[in-house]
């Protein structure tokens, strides 16, 4: 490794640091409703929305009908993207008549667009069409993180609340997330991406013959507008089939740097908002610095097996699947990231990473991604495994565990272990299934120990609404497009209701003042402990499915043996 | 109450083998659905031995996997069992005291001897000196010395009369002297005896809110292992093809049940209700009786105590500790005067006052009957006490000592006066928090007495303790706000309320309710039962009225007010008991996937040598995969048996704040429960290879 990668990598993590209060305070009064400076701007435009919809700002909801509106709105999104698809010949703005993709994979890409996966079993240049990708796509890319947000509001909303029902207004968090904190940041991100050189335009694709007489189709399209969502938004879907590993997406290495932070940038930040929420600051550096510890313990393995002396190439810096532009530490640096959270945007092929960086990249999927993880569902994931720390380890001081003051009984635990169950279920058994019919085998590029690897990880990624693939699983077919389908819906809504119902019924609870009697949630201890329930727990449910997977693999590497 | 401290007796483990042995029935099974899936494991694991037995190649391991999985049911049952079987001893002991008795049931004056078993709510029934009492009630007339060591193992007879707060009387209760007439206030099967029988025993034992949402934790921490276990086979199967290697079988159902019953929270599913039984045991070793195990739960999350200042934080009597005398009147006159005046008082500050005067002065006690001499006593009306003397020469002396009010007015009717100075002693004396008695000779005033509350001692220490523990303790006093806030002051109270009527206790548990605060307070008064039902832990005293044992949740038998804080620290060991074996129960299974995975995968991708390559998470050097899995089980199995003494006496409590007990359990429990099994396993593993 050289010391202009670990000056990076140090870069990365202090900007992340010094941003998260930034952006933290300024979205604490974005939704606490309070006068900031992007109100005079765009006020006018809140209240239109509102108006248009004829949203009344001072009705509030209670957990069901939050959930409901929520469960409708992005059912609409759903319809519009699929139909989108299905008739984009027909359509304007398709300036290569692009046919009509199949209905298993417009259904796979509409769910994956509302549920902030991204998976794509598409090659977006080769499938769809501009105005699908603008007007589908994006959209869903806007509107499936402001869900995520509003979620995680209506949760910080329950958590902290005074024995109230009333969880806020979905229609409101959502348009206060889009409006005020994904569109501004998105608008000056694309700006700046296209001064890299991003390209944004609405062209034919060009044809060009090489200096080698080849002939070669170079796309266009608006993608730049597209990137800086997808990337803040925690979405990932790139606007090529090779995500950012594209010049076209990716061109420079201040694009490279400013897009793999961009992907942890609102995550990161909304630890802070939930701490302002919270009424102490301390509750959410906690969070963050368990987020950064979980974080770096992982770059750091991952960048050690890379950097270390691969037995079967006989070289100790492993090059295989990556942009020579970009380099190891910036690979390994954006895998890392984009796992942690839920983005699922690579700039190198996760499938030629080697087994421990590739282990680590699913186990960051399979905890639910919640190391910073998707913008709101991170945290929201997040709030699950500490009411299961605080009911496991708050009894070892002899009270009735609480957490921000209120007390974790029977059904708090039983919907957390729920939304822990939901994902964990649908990457165990549909890879069991995978294993072991000839329909998910088929789409295997590599045998061994590394084909297990590739199903885990596709499920882990559509469980966990990453998006990100292992590359080499050819997923275009009728049975990992459904099986992908329904993943991504329990792995999002699975996750959603659950930790809407804990925040519905916590709203109504006491607050029990802090004592010196009280289990303390925002000290170095409570930190150590949530990363343990969070490893042992996660760990111990995928470690058989890992062990034949990519540790299988990792030993027969150092054996001498690659698949 | 008997006082046996060991768990293990030989009588009781025989019994709670048999127990353990009974309650394999699924029924009995089912409600702890941990150990039920251990039990299904065990059954299908025995099922398959037997078939492969009759097929002509049974396997040893398998019949070993089968006992030690079957054990592992019994260790679960047997733990429950012990703790039962502690509480039907004890109701054994209590249901003796039970045996048939005769009332004496009086009606339309007169009366008839009836079984105790037909009498109803509201009879009237006489009790003699020497008989039992026939079943729970209220004295409504005369008073009788009674023996209650039935119930509360205390054998010095405690007096019931009519009226006022001693009037409840038990059923099974002897009177020893005397005759009282007792109104029946329960119906025949639920008195106190039928109820606390039941509680000790564990008959009517509920799961409790907190035991509720661990036991969902635990059932879903085992769903969640399930699916990894039933999914096992096709990833392996796959590495099976993947590696070449098809002479191989696929993982024996027997090896996935081992892994299964090694992950799911087997230590803490075992041991779960026999903590909950021990915890209501140990309350009642310290003679405190729960009506629910949700209340000792409740008592644990107390963070506002309601104490009444006497008898808990104060001695229950005032001392007299200076005689402070008035202008032109010396200390040793007064002393004399007021020895005088006390020599006939027979209450705790009389007597004080006495002793002092001959600490102070050597002034002898005199015989009273030397001077003429008639005992003026205290009455409500007067509110002083004192002597009249007539000396020698035929004039009366007229000793008085009383309230400041009372005394003025005495004076004053004597055409003396009050002095200034003496108002000022006075009010500066309640001020301290000092009661101040005046004593007064025909129209003079002698002085002042300085009568004192005694803290108890290690009170202000035990008050720092539960400040340290987060518990805010409050004084419930008569006092006025004065020498309320003064006693607070030295005993270390948090807050107090003074001239507190019934109703301001009832009002301040409600507000601090209302802001969050669960309650605990003690009471024994009829007047007390509103606050005793409004608190979250309301512990009556046995020697209370009917109303007050009625109202609150839990009842201490000793009747004495520092109990509360006991009962805290109980309820809070109770919690901490079941955390610190569920975190010691999940870290368990760090090492026992490392003992497991690598025997299931050895054959997986095996080099040459027949080793694959995940050999190398065999850390432990286990001898062979058969021994590892069975070390593993058995390891599971034996730690149930090793943690049942824990379980019982629960972990040890200190009084120190959450953090400091938090991060003394991580290490102990979190810690310890990680690295235990690996040696634990190795041993085993060891053992095993000795003896094969």
């Amino acid at each position: 490794m050289e010391i202009s990668e670990i000056i990076q990598i140090l870069l990365y993590i202090a900007l992340l640091v010094m941003l998260t209060p930034v952006l933290g305070r300024f979205m604490t009064k974005v939704y606490m409703g309070k006068g900031h400076f992007m109100k005079p701007v765009l006020g006018w435009l809140e209240k239109f929305t509102y108006r248009l919809c004829s949203v009344d700002v001072q009705q509030e909801m209670d957990w069901k009908k939050y959930v409901s509106g929520l469960l409708i709105f992005n059912l609409f999104g759903f319809v519009i993207v699929f139909f989108l698809q299905l008739f984009q010949n027909q359509l304007p703005l398709n300036p290569q008549h692009l046919p009509n993709p199949s209905w298993h994979l417009s259904l796979n890409t509409a769910v994956s667009f509302m549920t902030n996966t991204n998976w794509q079993s598409y090659s977006g240049e080769t499938t769809l069409s501009y105005l699908v990708q603008m007007l589908g796509l994006t959209v869903q890319n806007f509107v499936s993180a402001g869900t995520g947000m509003a979620v995680l509001l209506a949760v910080i909303r329950g958590l902290t609340a005074k024995t109230t029902k009333m969880l806020g207004n979905f229609w409101v968090d959502l348009t206060r997330s889009v409006l005020y904190i994904l569109l501004p940041l998105s608008i000056i991100f694309s700006i700046v991406l296209v001064g890299q050189g991003v390209v944004q335009n609405f062209s034919h694709y060009t044809g060009s013959v090489t200096l080698e007489g080849a002939t070669q189709v170079i796309p266009g399209g608006p993608a730049a507008s597209q990137i800086a969502i997808k990337q803040l938004g925690t979405n990932g879907g790139g606007f090529f089939g090779t995500n950012s590993a594209h010049p076209f997406e990716n061109p420079t290495p201040v694009s490279n740097f400013l897009e793999m932070l961009a992907i942890l940038l609102i995550p990161a930040a909304l630890t802070f908002t939930y701490g302002r929420f919270a009424g102490s600051n301390k509750q959410g550096w906690t969070l963050f610095i368990v987020m950064l510890i979980l974080f770096t313990a992982g770059l750091m393995i991952s960048l050690k097996s890379e950097f270390s002396m691969n037995p079967v190439f006989k070289t100790a810096s492993n090059m295989e699947g990556k942009e020579t532009r970009l380099g190891i530490a910036n690979s390994v640096l954006w895998s890392v990231a984009t796992t942690d959270a839920s983005n699922g945007s690579v700039n190198a092929m996760e499938d030629s990473m080697t087994p421990l960086t590739g282990l680590i990249g699913m186990f960051n999927l399979m905890l639910g991604e919640i190391i910073f993880g998707g913008v709101g569902s991170g945290l929201y994931g997040m709030v699950v495994f500490i009411i299961l720390t605080v009911f496991i380890a708050g009894l070892m001081v002899g009270r009735t565990p609480e957490y921000l003051g209120k007390r974790i009984e029977a059904f708090e635990v039983q919907m957390a272990i729920l939304a822990v169950l939901a994902p964990c279920l649908i990457i165990l058994v549909f890879s069991a299934i995978a294993v072991s019919t000839q329909q998910g085998l088929s789409g295997l590029s590599n045998s061994g120990p590394h084909g297990l690897s590739q199903i885990l990880y596709a499920f882990s990624s559509g469980a966990g609404n990453n998006g990100s693939a292992f590359a080499g699983l050819s997923t275009n077919t009728v049975f990992y497009n459904l099986m992908l389908a329904l993943a991504m819906l329990v792995g999002r809504f699975g996750v959603i209701i659950p930790v809407m119902a804990i925040a519905g019924n916590m709203s109504m609870k006491k607050i029990t003042p802090p004592s010196s009697g009280t289990f303390r949630t925002d000290n170095w201890l409570f930190g150590i402990l949530l990363i343990a329930v969070i490893l042992i727990v996660g760990g111990l449910t995928f470690f058989p499915a890992l062990a034949l997977g990519p540790i299988t693999e990792h030993f027969l590497m150092i054996g001498g043996i690659s698949y | 109450m008997t006082n046996k401290n060991k768990i293990f007796t030989k009588s009781l483990v025989i019994k709670a083998v048999k127990a353990a042995l009974l309650k394999l029935n699924p029924k009995t099974l089912i409600k702890n659905p941990v150990i039920f899936i251990v039990a299904i494991g065990a059954f299908i694991t025995t099922f398959i031995f037997f078939t492969d037995l009759f097929g002509g190649q049974a396997a040893s391991f398998d019949f070993q996997i089968a006992i030690w999985l079957w054990f592992t049911v019994l260790f679960a049952n047997f733990s429950e069992a012990i703790a039962e079987g502690r509480g039907k001893a004890q109701a054994e002991s209590l249901r003796k005291n039970r045996s048939e008795t005769v009332a004496n049931r009086l009606i339309n004056g007169k009366i008839e001897v009836v079984s105790a078993t037909l009498l109803r709510k509201g009879d009237i029934v006489v009790c003699d000196s020497g008989d039992l009492i026939p079943a729970d009630g209220d004295v409504v007339e005369g008073i009788a010395s009674v023996d209650e060591s039935a119930i509360t193992g205390e054998s010095a007879p405690v007096i019931r009369e009519s009226g006022g707060d001693r009037s409840a009387v038990t059923g099974g209760t002897k009177v020893i002297s005397d005759r009282i007439v007792v109104k029946i206030t329960s119906e025949p099967g639920d008195t106190f005896l039928d109820r606390m029988i039941m509680l000790v025993e564990g008959a009517k034992r509920q799961k409790t809110p907190n035991e509720i949402a661990l036991t969902i934790l635990l059932s879903g921490l085992t769903i969640i292992f399930l699916l990894a276990i039933v999914t096992l086979p096709t990833f392996f199967q796959y590495s099976l093809d993947a590696s070449g290697n098809t002479s191989a079988h696929n993982l024996s159902l027997p090896v996935l049940i081992s892994l299964l019953v090694c992950l799911i929270p087997t230590t803490i599913g075992g041991l779960l209700s026999a903590i909950g039984i021990s915890g209501m045991d140990r309350l009642l070793r310290k003679n405190v009786i729960a009506t629910s195990g949700k209340a000792i739960e409740a008592a644990g999350d107390v963070d506002v105590l309601l104490l009444d200042k006497t008898g808990t934080i104060t001695l229950g009597n005032r001392m007299a500790v200076e005689f402070i005398p008035a202008d032109g009147i010396s200390e040793e006159s007064l002393a004399d005067a007021a020895q005088l005046s006390s020599l006939a008082d027979e209450t705790p500050e009389g007597r004080s006052i006495v002793i002092l005067a001959k600490e102070l002065y050597n002034i002898r006690g005199r015989q009273i009957h030397e001077n003429a001499s008639t005992f003026i006593p205290f009455t409500a009306q007067s509110r002083m006490s004192g002597v009249d003397i007539e000396s020698h020469d035929g004039t009366l002396r007229r000793i008085r000592k009383g309230s400041t009010d009372s005394i003025k007015k005495f004076v004053e009717n004597n055409n003396g006066f009050f002095p200034k100075k003496m108002t000022e002693v006075i009010n500066n004396l309640a001020r301290q928090g000092a009661t101040p008695l005046v004593v007064a000779d025909n129209d003079k005033v002698l002085g002042v007495i300085h009568l004192k509350d005694i803290v108890k001692g290690g009170i202000r220490q035990r008050f720092a303790q539960l400040r340290s523990m987060g518990i805010r303790t409050i004084m419930i006093t008569g006092d006025n706000p004065l020498t309320a806030a003064a006693i607070a002051a030295e005993a270390g109270v948090d807050d107090f309320l003074a001239e507190a009527m019934p109703e301001d206790k009832l009002a301040r548990i409600r507000k601090e309710q209302s802001l969050g605060h669960l309650v605990g307070m003690i009471g024994d008064g009829t007047n007390d039962a509103p606050a005793l039902a409004q608190a979250d832990v309301g512990i009556a005293m046995n020697t209370g009225t009917q109303a007050a044992r009625e109202a609150g949740n839990m009842v201490d038998l000793d009747s004495n007010p520092t109990k509360l804080i006991e009962v805290v620290e109980t309820g809070k060991q109770l919690l901490m008991t079941r955390g610190a074996l569920t975190t010691f129960s999940i870290a368990n299974d760090v090492a026992k996937y490392f003992a497991i995975i690598p025997a299931i995968a050895s054959i997986l991708y095996a080099n040459k040598f027949g080793l694959g390559p995940l050999n190398a998470l065999n850390i432990m050097h286990l001898s062979s995969p058969e021994s590892a899995i069975l070390s593993a089980v058995i390891f599971n199995a034996l730690i149930i048996i090793l943690l049942i003494p824990l379980a019982m006496k629960g972990v040890k409590y200190r009084p120190l704040p959450a953090n400091s007990i938090l991060l003394r359990n991580l290490l102990v429990y979190g810690l310890g429960g990680i690295i235990t099994p690996f040696i634990g396993i190795k041993i085993i593993d060891l053992f095993l290879k000795l003896i094969s």
